[in-house]
């Protein structure tokens, strides 16, 4: 069964693939918020009109293809258990107040997994898609062909002067949130983030640490996006962004640079003694996990560590989350079996490479 | 220093945000403070509607007629049933109408929220067509044209020039056509 395959297949397929940069731009993100023009949005909590919605997508997009993107299909979160909603939270493919929608949400989710279109979140639609490494302007093109293959069928909220209507006042206009999930552990650890974030807010950009409560980052991975979506194009939203993220590119390249030539033999430590935890830990906590994890990957990329894929990060930054594996354990777990499941995991994982 | 929001007890609370660079400065007293969701630190963080909500320009206009207030605030969408309050108090519109029911408000807060901008330039739906189109590409070409101009490119210039000429005849015939 194909729900299966979403579920049990832990990894999107497209996150296995090398990307532009990948070395410190994990994935690229388009996101375009649409809403139908005679229906009220998911905000005003008219349910029979958003069931229609839902019933809509389905009869017209579940099992249908478009170039890239084959053989959609339309997950309701009425049919998916609570672990396999937070399973595709944890994938990024819908979000946790999409998973709280139980009669009117679903999700239309390509087999590649690199397109989510949320249906009834916020908005009655909401294109997601997902690139490997820095390619947000190919991202982009892909989104504006595949929205225009939707408005094909749907008839959209659009003013002249605002643009695409959404029922937040922060998406009107393009309905574009543009995004990256950088990995910077250099910047991290000569502490400059602390003042490039401040820089990067003032350029009208927001940055979050990912997977971390609040702004706080787990692993080194901070998400970058912009923040206005009204009177500029979207290329303009996306280019602004890009030579922002070029920057921080750089930064964190001279960062290593600079790491590896002033902390030598304690940088290489550092990076091996997290190795050594992930290779031999028999309980351990999200927190560490995502820290040995983090400068393990930079050991990968600095050529410290040579016997490991790249992709080694992003894998088990999905899987060592709880809903994940729990899906491992095949049963619920309290936190501390999760911590034993999650080294469990994480040993095996890395055994799979020698 | 007196409260924003009532008018007439003292500002206690002091509320400094930063949006895209821009600051903004919320002085309120405790009660209003309180009403507006900004004491409400036991819900741990501060949701995302209260943080939306402060972003309205709630009554800043100190000067602005009493009347003048109370009729935005009556204010409703006539295809959802959605109120000025409600919309103010959620932070989301209800339907796409609530747009067009809430306009006379919209402006401050869009370019509150998206950097002084109140109008969209980006994507416009092949269904609208036509006319709106090439309307944009006329502004594009014309932006075009001055920077040539500025930049003494005189023989690009004359080439948008021509273009533009020939997008302005199209335009007009497509209005002769409707008309």
């Amino acid at each position: 069964m194909s729900l299966q395959n979403f579920i049990n297949d832990a990894i999107s397929p497209w996150l296995n693939t090398e990307g532009v940069d990948n070395d410190i731009v994990l994935s690229s993100r388009i996101r375009l918020a649409r809403n139908f023009e005679q229906v009220p949005f998911p905000t005003s909590g008219d349910n029979d009109a958003l069931v229609k919605v839902l019933e809509y997508m389905e009869q017209e997009f579940d099992q249908q293809s478009y170039k890239d993107f084959k053989q959609f299909q339309l997950v309701k979160m009425n049919d998916l258990k609570p672990v396999e909603k937070r399973v595709l939270v944890e994938k990024h493919l819908i979000s946790p107040s999409l998973a709280e929608k139980d009669h009117t949400g679903a999700a239309l989710i390509s087999k590649n997994e690199q397109a989510s279109i949320m249906v009834n979140e916020e908005d009655h639609l909401r294109i997601q898609l997902y690139y490997p490494g820095f390619e947000l302007s190919e991202a982009l093109n892909k989104a504006q062909e595949l929205d225009d293959w939707f408005e094909e069928r749907i008839k959209y909220a659009f003013d002249e002067n605002r643009g695409y209507l959404t029922s937040c006042p922060t998406n009107v206009g393009t309905g574009l949130r543009a995004s990256v999930m950088m990995h910077l552990p250099a910047l991290a650890m000569t502490n400059q983030i602390n003042n490039l974030i401040p820089e990067i807010n003032k350029l009208g950009l927001v940055v979050r640490g990912i997977y971390g409560e609040g702004s706080e980052a787990q692993g080194q991975l901070y998400q970058i996006s912009n923040q206005m979506t009204l009177g500029k194009s979207e290329e303009d939203i996306v280019e602004d962004l890009k030579s922002v993220v070029q920057q921080v590119i750089e930064n964190e390249r001279r960062a290593r640079e600079w790491i590896m030539e002033q902390l030598g033999i304690q940088l290489e430590d550092r990076i091996f003694r997290s190795y050594g935890t992930l290779a031999n830990s028999r309980i351990i906590q999200s927190k560490e996990a995502a820290k040995c994890l983090s400068d393990v990957r930079l050991g990968i990329d600095l050529g410290l560590i040579k016997d490991i894929p790249k992709t080694i990060l992003n894998e088990l930054m999905v899987l060592t989350q709880p809903a994940f594996l729990q899906q491992y354990a095949k049963k619920t777990l309290s936190p501390n079996e999760r911590d034993v499941f999650r080294a469990n995991l994480i040993r095996e994982r890395l055994q799979l490479e020698k | 220093m007196e409260c924003q929001r009532c008018q007439q007890n003292e500002a206690t609370v002091h509320y400094t945000q930063v949006v895209n660079g821009e600051k903004t400065e919320i002085h309120l007293c405790e009660q209003c403070a309180e009403q507006e969701g900004y004491m409400n630190f036991s819900n741990e963080n501060m949701s995302i509607h209260q943080l939306l909500t402060s972003m309205f320009p709630f009554d800043q206009n100190v000067n602005q007629a009493q009347s003048i207030q109370t009729q935005q605030h009556n204010l409703q969408c006539d295809r959802c049933g959605t109120t000025y309050q409600q919309f103010r108090k959620r932070g989301k519109f209800g339907c796409s109408n609530c747009y067009r029911a809430f306009e006379s408000n919209l402006n401050p807060l869009f370019r509150r929220v998206h950097s002084g901008n109140t109008k969209h330039v980006g994507k416009i739906p092949r269904r609208i067509g036509g006319n709106l189109h090439k309307q944009r590409e006329l502004e594009q070409l014309q932006a075009k044209l001055q920077q040539l101009v500025y930049d003494e490119a005189f023989e690009e210039a004359a080439q948008v020039r021509d273009e533009i000429r020939k997008l302005k005849e199209e335009l007009q015939q497509n209005k002769d056509g409707e008309a």
